[in-house]
């Protein structure tokens, strides 16, 4: 059974489709990858799961479970318990994520107190340990402070130490490392990754650097548009790319281009809300689209194993299939 | 840009020398101020068509080159050249005048546009305010420098809130453009985009310095762009330079602790190119208190007790010939004490 299973979820606010009938899942022990560009779904088809989607938004799914419980029939009080101690969510900016007004102390116990609670003495020494954990130095001291005497990396470490307070069995991590420069990125990566070693998580993690999830994912989904539009073992996604889209993201990375030479640039942006296209929604940006996929919306073709949503899907050449 | 022609392409636009930007900080009413240097003495060519980058971490000073270069803030030490004039010395409105071939383009286009004015507007400003050209001289002149960054004439009447983020970044560009400038100083202008987007726009900076002969200052944390883009690099730690070379020399053989330790946490699509990972302990000090000695010296992994004293100089690399113009700043390559270990694959 797989710790986290989705099918056909969707998040509509009002008539717009942010996530559009999306399926997969994550095994114990498993990092999943999701990257897309902003405005893809990514980050609002996660916070689906954790169920923080709040009026107007409506999310609507034939199946939406954690390690077998169904997480949109059970009470609303059963599912709060499950979210921040089995499942939790490490989000973007850590600045801002955290309170101002309290100490990081205050914060990592107060996660601690609603999940496990115990004495005061015993959650001050588990924060602290949750501190060492992260690799904060001097964590006793470091719990009185707040969050604006601490350094982007260090809120980071703080956020990461609070969403594994309670051993949780899914992870998932909303651009964890987007706000940081690149050598603090590579400590909480680096972190992130050991914690997930050590304790079996499944880690998903969500961004738009796709170096970034090809040096750490076992699996990858490229979104586009509130689509999956293709999915499958990270080294073959990268490697032989079968969908367009993504194709294109990595053609459009400088480091694919030699010297100074041009990039391959998708023309066009990500459609919003009012300009979604008939058929494959990519077909405006696409350079193989045909009069079919202008009109007919492309069926997922394969298992969930390696999935693209495309009529033509690249073969290992990178051409269409005819 | 008539003006160049006639000149032959090695032509020095941009001379700085031990350019410095040191800023006084109250510390309370009894005590002494203290001293924040933000940039202490950089020096470097920029050749007519030729892209400088600057790389670096958050705070290490790289933006506030970028002001001091536009001439936003006035260098507190130092000597800066455009063309063989010194920057610093002129009179105010000669100094309007140059400022002019100097432009910039911000990092956040969403910050940067005044969501109260229209394009075309936005793009006239320069123009009103420093030229006297007529109303119908200053539309011609915004359309055509839309046209050249890819946007339509009929953005002319829209406001910047109907834009995409990349629509945005050209017309931060075409707005660097229309006083025809020598120098761009682009101050992270890919870092809040897509990467499909994020590519285009490097695609149109790549065109136009072609057709313009700029010269860009560019800015970036971003070591993969960084490669693409540069034709010289200068990575900057505390407000010091640590390596200063070109593309080929910084990035086939990196020498500096500081820029090996960059290079390897920047993650790679092919395996192949992948680096051992230099774990760096710690993060950017303040630059309030900065380490004695070399300021890398408390998260180097070769630092010995001369690095924690005394402060490296920027000196010229003599292991080879065709090292000619790699600078590094430190004891460890001075002494040879690292070993070749972050080359090649993990």
């Amino acid at each position: 059974m797989s710790l986290l299973q989705l099918e056909n979820l969707s998040v509509t606010f009002g008539n717009f489709r942010a996530v559009d009938n999306i399926s997969y899942k994550v095994e114990e022990g498993e990092v999943l990858g999701i990257v897309g560009e902003s405005g893809s779904g990514k980050s609002v088809s996660s916070l689906s799961i954790m169920g923080l989607i709040d009026f107007p938004g409506k999310v609507s799914a034939d199946q939406l479970t954690f390690d077998g419980q169904d997480l949109q029939a059970m009470p609303e009080k059963q599912r709060r318990k499950l979210t921040g101690s089995d499942i939790a969510m490490i989000f973007q900016d850590p600045m801002t994520s955290l309170n101002p007004c309290f100490t990081v102390g205050y914060q990592i116990i107060e996660a601690l107190k609603t999940h496990q609670g115990g004495s005061k003495k015993e959650l001050k020494t588990r924060a602290i340990e949750l501190l060492k954990q992260v690799g904060i130095p001097a964590p006793e001291s470091r719990l009185d402070n707040y969050p604006h005497q601490l350094s982007g990396g260090m809120s980071q470490r703080v956020m990461i130490a609070m969403s594994i307070a309670c051993d949780p069995r899914l992870l998932i991590a909303d651009e964890p490392t987007t706000a940081l420069d690149v050598t603090i990125q590579a400590q909480i990566i680096d972190l992130l990754i050991e914690l997930q070693r050590k304790k079996q998580m499944g880690l998903v993690l969500i961004t738009h650097d796709l170096a970034l999830v090809a040096e750490v994912a076992h699996r990858v989904i490229v979104m586009y548009a509130g689509q999956i539009v293709e999915s499958g073992p990270a080294s073959e996604v990268f490697s032989t790319p079968r969908h367009p889209y993504t194709q294109a993201l990595l053609a459009s990375l400088p480091e694919s281009a030699a010297g100074k030479a041009r990039l391959k640039a998708l023309p066009g942006v990500v459609p919003g809300q009012y300009d979604r296209p008939l058929g494959c929604l990519l077909s405006p940006r696409c350079p193989y689209a045909t009069d079919h996929c202008r009109k007919v919306e492309p069926a997922n073709q394969g298992d969930l194993d390696r999935q693209v949503k495309c009529h033509t899907p690249l073969d290992r050449e990178g051409r269409p299939a005819a | 840009m008539s003006q160049f022609n006639t000149s032959s392409d090695s032509q020095l636009i941009l001379k700085a020398e031990n350019l410095k930007q040191h800023y006084h900080v109250k510390q309370g009413l009894f005590k002494p101020d203290a001293v924040v240097k933000a940039v202490d003495g950089i020096s470097f060519n920029l050749e007519k068509g030729k892209t400088l980058a600057v790389v670096g971490e958050s705070g290490c000073g790289k933006s506030t080159l970028g002001r001091m270069l536009t001439m936003i803030e006035t260098p507190t030490g130092g000597k800066l050249a455009h063309l063989g004039e010194d920057l610093l010395t002129l009179s105010a409105d000669a100094q309007a005048k140059l400022r002019q071939k100097i432009q910039i383009i911000f990092q956040n286009p969403y910050g940067s546009l005044n969501p109260r004015k229209k394009i075309g507007a936005i793009l006239e400003e320069p123009l009103v305010i420093n030229t006297k050209l007529s109303k119908a001289e200053r539309k011609e002149k915004a359309l055509a420098i839309m046209a050249k960054v890819g946007l339509k004439a009929e953005h002319y009447e829209r406001y910047p809130h109907m834009f995409s983020g990349g629509q945005r970044q050209r017309i931060a560009i075409a707005r660097g453009l229309m006083l025809d400038p020598n120098v761009i100083v682009a101050d992270e202008p890919v870092s809040a985009l897509d990467v499909s987007v994020q590519a285009q726009v490097l695609n149109l900076m790549m065109d136009l310095q072609k057709e313009f002969g700029l010269s860009y200052v560019f800015i970036s944390h971003d070591l993969s762009v960084v490669e693409h883009i540069a034709d010289d690099v200068m990575v900057m730690y505390l407000g010091k330079v640590v390596e200063q070379g070109t593309r080929e020399q910084l990035f086939e053989n990196p020498k500096h602790p500081y820029t090996l330790a960059l290079l390897s946490s920047t993650p790679q699509l092919s395996p192949d190119k992948r680096r051992v990972r230099i774990k760096l302990q710690g993060e950017l000090p303040s630059p309030l208190n900065p380490p004695s000695g070399c300021a890398f010296h408390g998260r180097c992994s070769y630092a010995n007790e001369r690095c924690k004293t005394e402060t490296p100089l920027l000196r010229l690399d003599d292991q080879a010939e065709q090292e000619k113009g790699h600078m590094i700043a430190c004891h460890a390559v001075e002494e040879n004490r690292i070993e070749n270990i972050a080359v090649g694959a993990a």
